[in-house]
């Protein structure tokens, strides 16, 4: 579902930020287009 | 959401097309990730940002779902999201976006 696709990350700064869901995706066949971590309230 | 992030997906998805685009998310709650998915999806809600009006359709999961979980090795996975998985309420963010994906993405 992942593979070859350009990954919008949107993470949250009291639940899973955004580093942590880069580092998950980390030597995958996709690129990280934007990643970001904010309070979603 | 945020509206310079909004602009951002906007622009994202001009570039790259949203066939191409997956949105995953990492809210700490079932009701804020929801806004968010709705608002890659079918616009924003709220009538705020870049995306009021403009459904992208972009494909958005919580990294808690399992459709997620299973692409990502599960040391990875336990050392980077293994701390918060035991504090977040998966079941209703899993429930929430997930309903959300379902009745906006078609």
């Amino acid at each position: 579902m992942l593979e070859g696709k350009k990954i919008i990350i949107l993470g949250d700064r009291d639940g899973i930020p955004g580093g942590a869901i880069e580092a998950c995706l980390a030597g995958k066949p996709l690129e990280v287009a934007f990643s970001t971590t904010a309070c979603f309230v | 959401m945020d509206l310079e992030n909004q602009k951002r997906v906007k622009a994202l998805a001009e570039q790259f097309g949203k066939e191409n685009i997956v949105v995953l998310l990492g809210g700490a709650d079932a009701e804020a990730s929801g806004l968010i998915a709705e608002t890659v999806i079918a616009g924003d809600p709220a009538y705020a940002g870049a995306l009021t009006g403009v459904p992208l359709g972009l494909p958005a999961y919580h990294i808690l779902e399992p459709e997620i979980r299973r692409e990502i090795d599960p040391a990875v996975y336990e050392a980077n999201i293994g701390m918060m998985e035991m504090v977040l309420p998966v079941e209703d963010i899993v429930k929430e976006v997930s309903s959300i994906r379902q009745k906006l993405l078609s």
